[in-house]
């Protein structure tokens, strides 16, 4: 299934480049070349469109069938809708409780990340003082450094705070893995804000705090809105921090830990089909989601690489 | 705006400092400290120098694991975004110019929405897809294909050679769909006069693509390759799910994560777990300055 095979050539290899410079050949020539293109092109995108479909809906349909169907019958409809599948995931594999501990963490430490974030971003766009610059650097620093290199005293910290196997511990390394690029980012976005609006609301004798979110947030709304969904779409699929800061408490997983823990299991067990249910349970939420928000999530993801 | 200034100042700042400093900064900053001790968690930390560091050298797992990045840091960002330029070539500029404008073939909008989705998943979430895609019976989307067709089935993950490829594999298949919206944007921004006005001198699409969007776009591909370059040294999810038994068959996918996490949390070496974050550390920096400074280019003004 690799990629690079399944394409047909790329356009240096396409064939004659037959552009004279004669009128009537020239735009024969580059009619036919058009035409050729948009052919191939046509070919490669729909061969990416269905490679990337396709083990999603493999995956639904594979969730409906039971074992003997997935081994004896893996490209057929299921024979009948067993939605038992389901509810073997949901229940007895606990995807349900793993899904609920997501959405909580989630919605915490995305709520607290954007609270934060824009605060600290908002003070330091705005605001001089003494120490600016260098917390500004300090926070955008975090940027280039791997997780994996803190990853070791960061157990410790969180264990010696008491919060190891907690949803506030997790939140809690979330938020401040986050604050980074959410404060690097919104602290450019306060930057071109005009002054007018804030200076207007200081001579009517509004405080700073009653500024920040009554007058500045509003303003801010689309960066906001950008930086939230990379944080939730970021937190959403953390693995690592979880299986860390969670390991002994198995009622506290987050979903990505728990699909990845029945994955192992469903070996020995032999329940595929209810991990395919698993799988489709952690799959459908995101594609409802991307297809109400698409372009939202489109501009939020690209969001930071754009500038 | 004078009165009451630092009050306000600094109780805004405090929690998101305070937090940042407990659980990143102190975190970091303490990593090269163990990373200079034999700390096995139960009794304190000797000082023990650079002995964890001359240890690494020794120790073929880790080697493995920097070889392992240095094909992701290759393979990864040439294909994807290889892949990428041409699909958003087409999706924007591939189809027919109508009154100067130029549009992309027919279902641009679809095949971007298609796409990108992926992207949205967890990479911990299409590991475990990709595990069934890649059984090694006739349960796997693959091989039951293959073996419907009288073949024998591949094994993608048991084969230590094609192993690593297998997991690039996925992880181009995640990543195309951002990249043909990033260059996407990027190809937006270049005015259509220039392409009107290549064309009228005879230019092909071929040319245009070489000679015009290519070099437009550098900036964009710059910032892609710094970002597939950071995804290339992390890769801990997708091999910790995907892979057998956590970078194996015998560490042919092993990555610099998964040995820090191991000699972490299975064997409680936390000494030289922190020894290989910093050399991992010292990795990632090394690649950046070198990207940033390799691709320096006058950038084109338009």
């Amino acid at each position: 299934m690799n990629p690079q095979t399944t394409l047909p050539p790329t356009p240096a290899a396409l064939p004659p480049k037959t552009v004279k410079p004669g009128a009537a050949g020239g735009r024969g020539g580059r009619r036919s070349e058009v035409r050729l293109l948009a052919n191939l092109g046509h070919v490669a995108l729909a061969v990416w469109a269905v490679i990337v479909i396709v083990p999603i809906l493999w995956t639904f349909l594979a969730s409906f069938k039971d074992t003997t169907e997935i081994f004896s019958s893996p490209w057929t409809l299921p024979a009948e809708l067993r939605f038992e599948n389901y509810a073997r995931a949901w229940n007895k594999a606990n995807v349900g409780r793993y899904f609920l501990n997501s959405v909580i963490v989630v919605a915490c430490s995305t709520f607290g990340t954007m609270l934060l974030g824009s605060m600290a971003a908002y003070v330091l766009a705005r605001y001089k003082f003494w120490g600016n610059r260098a917390i500004y650097y300090l926070f955008v620093s975090g940027l280039a450094f791997p997780v994996f290199l803190a990853l070791v005293p960061l157990f410790f910290v969180v264990k010696n705070l008491g919060l190891l196997d907690t949803h506030t511990g997790v939140v809690l390394v979330y938020i401040a893995y986050s604050l980074p690029f959410t404060v690097f980012f919104l602290a450019a976005f306060f930057r071109t804000l005009p002054s007018s609006v804030a200076e207007a609301g200081m001579i009517d004798g509004c405080s700073h705090t009653r500024l920040f979110f009554q007058v500045m947030m509003p303003m801010a709304k689309p960066g906001l809105i950008s930086v939230g969904i990379f944080n939730i779409i970021g937190q959403w699929g953390q693995y690592q921090l979880p299986l860390v800061l969670l390991s002994n408490a198995k009622d506290k997983w987050v979903l990505t830990q728990g699909i990845a823990d029945i994955s192992v299991n469903a070996g020995y067990e032999a329940d595929w089909s209810g991990l395919f249910a698993a799988l489709t349970i952690a799959i459908l939420p995101m594609i409802v989601v991307y297809a109400i928000f698409q372009r939202q999530i489109q501009s939020g993801l690209t969001s930071g690489a754009v500038k | 705006m004078r009165h009451g200034k630092y009050p306000f100042v600094i109780g805004f700042l405090f929690v998101p400092v305070t937090l940042y400093v407990v659980f990143v900064i102190a975190p970091y900053a303490q990593a090269f400290q163990i990373s200079m001790t034999n700390w096995r968690g139960l009794s304190a930390p000797q000082w023990v120098g650079f002995e964890n560091f001359r240890r690494l050298l020794d120790d073929t797992n880790f080697w493995k694991a920097v070889q392992h990045h240095g094909v992701l840091l290759l393979a990864l960002p040439l294909i994807t975004i290889a892949i990428a330029l041409f699909f958003s070539f087409l999706l924007n500029v591939g189809g027919k110019s109508s009154g100067g404008q130029r549009q992309g073939v027919w279902g641009s909008k679809f095949y971007r929405v298609v796409f990108f989705f992926p992207q949205v998943l967890a990479v911990a979430i299409i590991a475990v897809l990709f595990q069934m895609v890649y059984r090694p019976n006739e349960s796997g989307l693959i091989n039951g294909v293959l073996m419907k067709l009288g073949f024998d089935p591949v094994l993608f993950l048991v084969r230590p050679n094609l192993a690593l490829w297998s997991i690039i594999a996925v992880l181009v298949w995640q990543a195309v769909g951002f990249y043909v919206v990033l260059f996407s944007a990027g190809m937006a921004s270049i005015p259509g006069e220039i392409y009107e006005a290549a064309e009228v001198d005879g230019a092909s699409r071929v040319t245009l693509f070489f000679r015009v969007t290519l070099p437009l776009l550098w900036d964009t591909l710059q910032v892609a390759w710094v970002y597939l370059g950071i995804a290339a040294f992390d890769a801990f999810a997708i091999v910790s799910v995907l892979s057998v038994d956590g970078g194996g068959p015998d560490g042919a996918t092993t990555v610099l994560a998964m040995e820090i996490y191991r000699n972490a949390f299975v064997y409680s070496k936390y000494g030289y777990a922190s020894a290989m974050g910093v050399a991992l550390f010292f990795l990632t920096l090394t690649f950046a300055a070198l990207t940033l400074r390799l691709t320096k280019r006058e950038s084109v003004e338009y």
